[in-house]
């Protein structure tokens, strides 16, 4: 079986810096993939890379049998590509509805002039979008919030409603981009159940890039590591977090291996749901 | 105390005891402020979707009635002068996305405002290359006469004029509110990079905005050129524009069309009523005057964002 997305041999520079080296991996249909690593180590580029947002100077990425490389992000949203950013992307100015609605775009087929003309068969399509929205609200639990103006809301809320943004659109790939950054513990044991119920129920495959690496070992099913712009370990979240590779990546020394046990502690509380997964 | 006189009571006698008359300055300040806001409307739409402040909106007004003119000389009837004149603002939206804006994507605001300068001067010895320079008479078939409706003089040309803004201003106001292309277009103006995740392209937006301005630069230049004739002054109408989007805030479709009726109103009042005390010409400086002073104390104007930065 050929993957749902093959990255191959990416590479970008920005001014003299490589921020990705010769990056290969394959995400299959269906799987929760994380890339992990430090600061700086290009997992943001690698996403930005395979949403169109950069494109790459070498190698290339095919989604679906599609050869993706260096096409505009609004195609490849179109092709069912959709994504979260780590310092939130949202329509600040619109409501909660509005913005989702928003992320039902790429599935709205009436032309620019029917558009304008609003009636009709335009407005029997806006219902039946206006449904796949509140399946959306009723999942991510922001009832309340449909006609709050985004840029008022706290900053957990706009993490999750830029989610349902995504999720609005029915993608068939989640890239979400530290879903979970600047989030209190209840916040992030909440973007865990959501992202993992995304995954399981959905069947919409996800690659994570994420810092809290209790949350990434307890809910993914394979961990791609990176530092400095290239892969370092590839492998289930055991087999990457005993890899000594990893260890001196994150911790620079041989005396990391007790400091990365005591990083699990904010995990351990999700364990119900990854328990219910398996 | 005769010149608090002056200033205070007299005008408000005057207004009260000709009120046809008060009514018939009314009205032209009416029209004169529907005009600026249609100029200042394409400002508003090009601003709102790219964030960049197009210098040249002046001069596509008078470029789009330069084409105008320039296609009814060479015999075309009125209709199809129009159509082919939206043809060409549409196909110049085209080339200014192509040639312009394409090129100088995620560049500083200051640059693209700098291109669009070039565009101004572009524009402006392009359309008299092309229609040449002298001052041309527009005749869209509405004579410019006046009629008494219960003792007030209107005028056909101004009426016609200001019934075909309104309708304008209120097709845009639904399109940008109610349809999928206007929440897409309210979508690019507020992020660019939440736009393009999902799927809206930036550069059919781009292309949409301009032609729209073009299209209301269009109405713009037909109306000021049917009034006073089509000639380079049309494309100063920019700077009557200025303090238009100061006093209804740079983002704001409403915010626009209430300022250039504030403006226009309040000049023409100013003009008639209180004119003399000062020795006239105050039609030239209240709109800038007015500006002013917003920007002393509301400097987001009557609807813009007030900018807020969180830390």
């Amino acid at each position: 079986m050929t993957a749902q997305l093959e990255i191959r041999h990416v590479s970008k520079v920005f001014g003299g810096v490589q921020a990705v080296n010769r990056v290969t991996f394959d995400v299959n249909q269906g799987e929760l993939v994380s890339v992990i690593g430090p600061n700086g180590a290009g997992k943001t580029t690698v996403l930005n890379m395979i949403s169109g947002f950069h494109h790459p100077d070498l190698g290339s990425i095919v989604f679906e049998g599609t050869d993706i490389t260096g096409r505009a992000p609004s195609r490849i949203a179109t092709l069912g590509v959709g994504r979260t950013f780590q310092n939130i992307a949202l329509f600040r100015g619109m409501t909660v509805l509005d913005n989702l609605m928003l992320g039902r775009h790429v599935h709205m087929k009436t032309g620019v002039l029917a558009g304008m003309l609003y009636a009709g068969r335009t407005r029997r399509e806006e219902v039946e979008h206006r449904r796949v929205v509140e399946d959306v609200i009723d999942f991510l639990e922001i009832e309340p919030l449909r006609k709050r103006v985004v840029g008022a809301l706290p900053f957990g809320l706009q993490k999750r409603v830029e989610l349902g943004r995504a999720l609005a659109a029915h993608p068939k790939i989640l890239l979400l981009d530290e879903p979970m950054g600047g989030m209190n513990v209840e916040e992030k044991e909440d973007m865990a159940r959501f992202v993992l119920d995304v995954n399981d129920e959905w069947g919409t495959t996800v690659v994570l890039v994420e810092h809290d690496m209790g949350v990434v070992m307890d809910i993914s099913q394979r961990v791609v590591v990176m530092d400095l712009g290239e892969t370092i370990a590839e492998g289930t979240p055991v087999d990457v977090k005993a890899n000594p590779l990893v260890i001196k990546a994150y911790l620079g020394g041989k005396t990391g291996a007790k400091t990365w046990a005591g990083r699990r502690g904010t995990g351990d509380r999700i364990d119900a749901s990854t328990a219910r997964r398996a | 105390m005769s010149l608090l006189y002056a200033v205070f009571v007299a005008p408000f006698v005057d207004m009260a005891t000709a009120p046809a008359f008060f009514v018939e300055v009314l009205l032209g300040g009416v029209f004169a402020g529907l005009m600026y806001s249609l100029v200042a409307l394409g400002f508003v739409l090009i601003f709102k979707a790219s964030g960049v402040f197009n210098f040249a909106q002046g001069v596509m007004v008078l470029f789009a009635a330069l084409t105008l003119v320039g296609l009814m000389e060479r015999g075309a009837p009125v209709p199809v002068a129009l159509v082919l004149t939206v043809a060409v603002m549409v196909a110049l939206a085209f080339a200014i996305e192509r040639l312009v804006l394409r090129p100088l994507v995620n560049q500083e605001h200051i640059i693209l405002f700098m291109a669009t300068i070039g565009l101004n001067f572009f524009l402006e010895g392009f359309g008299e290359m092309l229609w040449g320079a002298n001052v041309k008479r527009l005749d869209i078939g509405v004579p410019d006469e006046s009629f008494q409706v219960a003792g007030v003089l209107v005028n056909k040309l101004e009426l016609s004029a200001a019934i075909t803004a309104a309708l304008l201003v209120a097709v845009l106001a639904v399109f940008f509110q109610r349809t999928r292309i206007g929440r897409a277009l309210r979508a690019v103006a507020d992020d660019h990079e939440a736009a393009l995740s999902i799927g809206i392209p930036l550069k059919t937006i781009w292309v949409i905005v301009w032609a729209v301005a073009g299209i209301v630069a269009i109405a713009a230049g037909v109306m000021w050129g049917a009034k006073s004739g089509v000639q380079f002054s049309l494309s100063l109408l920019a700077l009557k524009a200025l303090p238009v989007l100061i006093l209804g805030g740079f983002e704001s479709v409403p915010g626009a069309i209430l300022g250039g009726l504030i403006i226009g109103v309040g000049e023409k009042l100013g003009e008639v009523y209180w004119g003399p005390l000062v020795g006239g010409a105050i039609e030239n400086w209240f709109a800038y005057v007015l500006a002013l002073a917003f920007l002393l104390f509301r400097p987001q104007g009557l609807f813009g964002e007030k900018i807020i930065e969180r830390v």
